[in-house]
C-alpha cells in the first residue's frame, strides 16, 4: 500500500535531514579529539570496508552480478600503492618513489585496470557463471602475490609508506599538527582522509545508483533481454558496473593497507569476499546507506567483541579454550543474518528502518487524528 | 613414462572426488537452479560424522549412520530454506546458500579446531600395484565409486520414475506442477542425494595420501567449483569429465613442479582454476552445458 506522506511535509523533512547531516558531520570531525587509539582503528577499518562495500553493491545489489573479485582487486590496488610509494632507495623491494597521493590514484587506476582486464570475461558469461568464475580470481591473486615478492613482501607482507598530502604526512610525528589542544597523530589523521574518502565514494556511489546509469544496470539485472530491447547495451553496461565496483574496491584496498600499515597476501582470501558479500546483503542490496551500514556490522564487529571479550560472555581472546573466538562469532552471526535477510527481509537493515520509519509515521498520524478529534469535540 | 602414467592414474583417483562433489552440484542445479556454495561445507561435514563416530562404531556402521544423516541434513537444507524462495533470482540463491555454509562451517570450525581427526579406512594405508603404476587403494576405490555412482544416476534418470519427475521438474517446473509433481519434493530428494555424495567424497577425500579430517577439507572441495564450471552447470556427463580433468591437470603441475618452477610454488593449488578460466573464454557454458539461447 502506498500512502502520501501527509504529516510531514518535505520542507520539514529537507530540514531535518540537513539538520541530522550537519549532527553527523561535526560529530564525525570532534570524534577524534576524544576517542581513543582502539575507537579509531576500528573506525578507520569500518570506513575502508564501507568504500568497498559501497562498490560491490553497485555490482551484486543494482547490476545482479555476484562477484567474489573484491579481495583480488583490493590487493592489486594495495600492492601497486606501495610499489609506487615505497622509496626505492629505503626499501628492501620494489619501489618507484612516486609521491604517495600520486600513487594511491594511480592504484585506483590499477583496480579499474584489474576490472577492465577482467570485463571480457564478464561480458560473456552471464549469471552464476560469472560468479563462480570471479572465485577463481581470489585464489590466482594470491598466488601471484605469495610468489612475487619483490612487490607484495611474501609471505610477512611489507610496511606501507605512509600517505602524505599538501606537504603534510599522515603518520606519527614528533611535531604533530595541533588541533583544538590536541595533537594529531597518524590516526587521527587518517580518520579525517577516510571521511573525506567516505563522502567522495557515497556520492559517487548515490551518483550512479540513483541515475541513468543506475537505471540501466537495474534493467540488465531484472532481464538482460528485456534491458537490451529497451536499447541499453547489456556488455558495456555489465563491463562498467565491473569497472566501477573495482575502482571503489581499490579505494578500499589503499585505505586498508593505509590503516594496517602492513599488507600481508593472506589477508586478501575469500573469507574476505565473504564478508563483503556479507556487508552488502546484511545491510540491503543496492542501496548505498545499507553498504555502509553493512561494513560497520560486520567489519566493525569482530574487533568489538575481540576487545571486549572478557566482559562478554561465550566469547573468548585468540588462542583460549572454552568459548568462541571473535572471529567464529562474527561469522556465525553473519552468516545467520544472511539466512534471516534473504528468507525476510531481501532489503536488509535499510528495509528495517524503513520499516521502522513507516511504523513511527503511521503511529505519529494516529496521535494527530485522535488529538485533533478531541480539540474538535 | 611411467612416472607420467602414474601421475595420469593418481589424477584420474582425485579427479573421480572432485567428480562426486561436482555430481551433487549439478544434481542440485538442474532441479532448482540453486548453486549451492554450501557443498564444501558438506564434504566436511560428511567426512567429520565418519570421522566422529568410526571410532566407537567402526567404519562400516559409521559410514552406513553418516551418509543418511548427510543426506537428511542436506535435505533438510532445502525443504526449511531454500525451499521458501524457490523461484527467486539465482544469485539470490547463491547467497542464501553462502550464508547456511558460513554457519555450518563455524560450527565445524568450532568442534574440529585445529584437530586432525582421523577415518580408519578399512583399506588403509594399502596401495595397489597395477604394474606400471601404484595408487593409493583409497582412490582407487574412489574411482571405482565414481564409475558405480555414474551407472546408478543414469539408470536412475532413464528407468526411474523419479528420474523422469526430476527431469520433467527440470525442463518445466510449472508444466510439472500441474501433472501433480511437487517441485519441493523433487529439490528435496535431489538435495539428499548430493548430499550422500558429498558424505562419501568427504570420507575419501579425508583418507590416504592426504591426512585426515581438517578445515582444509572445505577449501579442498572448493576445486569442484572449476570441474562443474568446465563440464557445464547442467551436465552430469560434464561433472564427471570436468572432475576427472581437473584431477590430473592438478596432479601433472604437481609432478612436474620443477618443470614449472617459473609459475611460482604452489602452482598446482591454482591449476583448477586457471583451466576454468581458459574453459569459459572459449565456452562461456562449459564443454557439456546447455547454452543459453536468447535473440534479441
Amino acid at each position: 500500500m502506498t500512502t502520501i506522506d501527509q504529516t510531514t511535509s518535505r520542507p520539514t523533512q529537507a530540514v531535518i535531514r540537513g539538520v541530522a547531516l550537519a549532527l553527523i558531520g561535526v560529530a564525525v570531525c570532534v570524534a577524534p579529539l576524544y576517542l581513543d587509539t582502539f575507537w579509531l582503528r576500528t573506525g578507520l577499518t569500518v570506513a575502508s570496508a564501507a568504500v568497498g562495500a559501497i562498490g560491490l553493491t553497485i555490482l551484486v545489489g543494482t547490476t545482479g552480478q555476484l562477484s567474489f573479485a573484491h579481495p583480488f582487486l583490493m590487493a592489486g590496488a594495495a600492492v601497486t600503492y606501495v610499489t609506487l610509494a615505497d622509496n626505492p632507495v629505503n626499501t628492501a623491494h620494489l619501489g618507484l618513489g612516486l609521491p604517495p597521493a600520486a600513487a594511491a590514484v594511480l592504484a585506483i587506476f590499477a583496480a579499474g585496470a584489474l576490472g577492465l582486464a577482467a570485463s571480457p570475461l564478464a561480458s560473456r558469461l552471464s549469471g552464476i557463471y560469472l560468479g563462480i568464475a570471479t572465485l577463481s580470481l581470489v585464489f590466482i591473486g594470491q598466488h601471484i602475490l605469495e610468489n612475487w615478492t619483490a612487490a607484495s613482501g611474501g609471505f610477512f607482507g611489507r610496511p606501507v609508506p605512509p600517505m602524505s598530502l599538501f606537504g603534510l604526512s599522515l603518520a606519527d610525528s614528533p611535531t604533530p599538527p595541533v588541533l583544538l589542544g590536541v595533537p594529531l597523530q597518524r590516526e587521527e589523521l587518517l580518520w579525517y582522509l577516510s571521511a573525506a574518502v567516505i563522502v567522495v565514494a557515497w556520492i559517487a556511489g548515490r551518483n550512479v545508483v540513483h541515475s541513468r546509469v543506475g537505471r540501466s544496470l537495474a534493467a540488465v539485472r531484472d532481464s538482460e533481454v528485456l534491458a537490451a530491447t529497451n536499447g541499453v547495451n547489456v556488455r558495456s553496461a555489465k563491463r562498467g558496473a565491473y569497472i566501477a565496483s573495482s575502482m571503489f574496491a581499490g579505494a578500499a584496498g589503499v585505505l586498508f593497507a593505509l590503516t594496517t600499515g602492513s599488507v600481508a597476501p593472506e589477508t586478501f582470501n575469500l573469507g574476505l569476499a565473504i564478508s563483503f558479500l556479507a556487508m552488502v546483503v546484511v545491510g540491503g542490496l543496492g542501496s548505498v546507506a545499507g553498504a555502509c551500514m553493512g561494513a560497520a556490522f560486520i567489519a566493525g564487529l569482530p574487533l568489538l567483541l575481540q576487545e571486549f571479550s572478557d566482559q562478554l560472555p561465550l566469547i573468548v581472546q585468540t588462542g583460549e579454550a572454552g568459548g568462541m573466538q571473535a572471529s567464529t562469532a562474527t561469522s556465525y552471526l553473519a552468516g545467520a543474518l544472511i539466512v534471516l535477510c534473504m528468507l525476510f527481509e531481501p532489503r536488509g537493515l535499510v528495509g528495517l528502518a524503513t520499516r521502522g520509519r513507516s511504523l513511527a509515521t503511521r503511529a505519529l498520524r494516529r496521535t494527530r487524528i485522535l488529538t485533533s478529534r478531541a480539540t474538535h469535540n | 613414462m611411467s612416472h607420467l602414467t602414474s601421475l595420469l592414474l593418481n589424477g584420474l583417483s582425485t579427479g573421480a572426488v572432485y567428480a562426486l562433489i561436482a555430481l551433487g552440484l549439478v544434481l542440485i542445479y538442474k532441479c532448482s537452479q540453486v548453486v549451492s556454495f554450501t557443498h564444501g561445507t558438506l564434504v566436511l561435514l560428511g567426512a567429520y560424522l565418519v570421522g566422529t563416530m568410526d571410532d566407537a562404531s567402526g567404519f562400516i556402521v559409521a559410514l552406513l549412520i553418516a551418509v543418511p544423516v548427510a543426506a537428511g541434513f542436506a535435505g533438510s537444507i532445502n525443504l526449511t530454506l531454500l525451499s521458501r524462495r524457490a523461484g527467486a533470482p539465482p544469485v539470490s540463491l547463491a547467497i542464501l546458500t553462502i550464508g547456511i555454509d558460513l554457519v555450518v562451517l563455524s560450527v565445524l570450525t568450532q568442534q574440529l579446531g585445529s584437530n586432525v581427526l582421523n577415518i580408519s579406512h578399512p583399506w588403509g594405508e594399502t596401495r595397489w600395484d597395477l604394474g606400471v603404476a601404484s595408487m593409493s587403494a583409497n582412490r582407487g576405490i574412489a574411482l571405482l565409486m565414481v564409475a558405480a555412482v555414474a551407472v546408478s544416476l543414469y539408470l536412475i534418470f532413464t528407468r526411474s520414475p523419479w528420474g523422469l519427475a526430476m527431469r520433467a521438474v527440470s525442463e518445466d517446473t510449472e508444466a510439472a506442477a500441474l501433472m501433480g509433481l511437487s517441485r519441493t519434493t523433487i529439490t528435496t530428494l535431489s538435495w539428499a542425494t548430493a548430499g550422500a555424495l558429498a558424505c562419501i567424497a568427504g570420507m575419501f577425500m579425508a583418507g590416504p595420501p592426504t591426512p585426515g579430517v581438517t578445515t582444509t577439507v572445505a577449501v579442498v572441495a572448493l576445486r569442484a567449483f572449476p570441474a562443474l564450471i568446465i563440464g557445464g552447470l547442467d551436465s552430469l556427463r560434464g561433472a564427471i569429465v570436468g572432475g576427472l580433468l581437473i584431477g590430473v591437470a592438478e596432479s601433472l603441475a604437481a609432478g612436474y613442479q620443477h618443470e614449472l618452477q617459473f609459475m611460482g610454488s604452489g602452482f598446482a593449488e591454482i591449476v583448477p582454476f586457471l583451466l576454468m578460466l581458459g574453459v569459459l573464454v572459449a565456452r562461456p557454458s562449459g564443454l557439456f552445458g546447455s547454452r543459453e539461447m536468447t535473440r534479441v
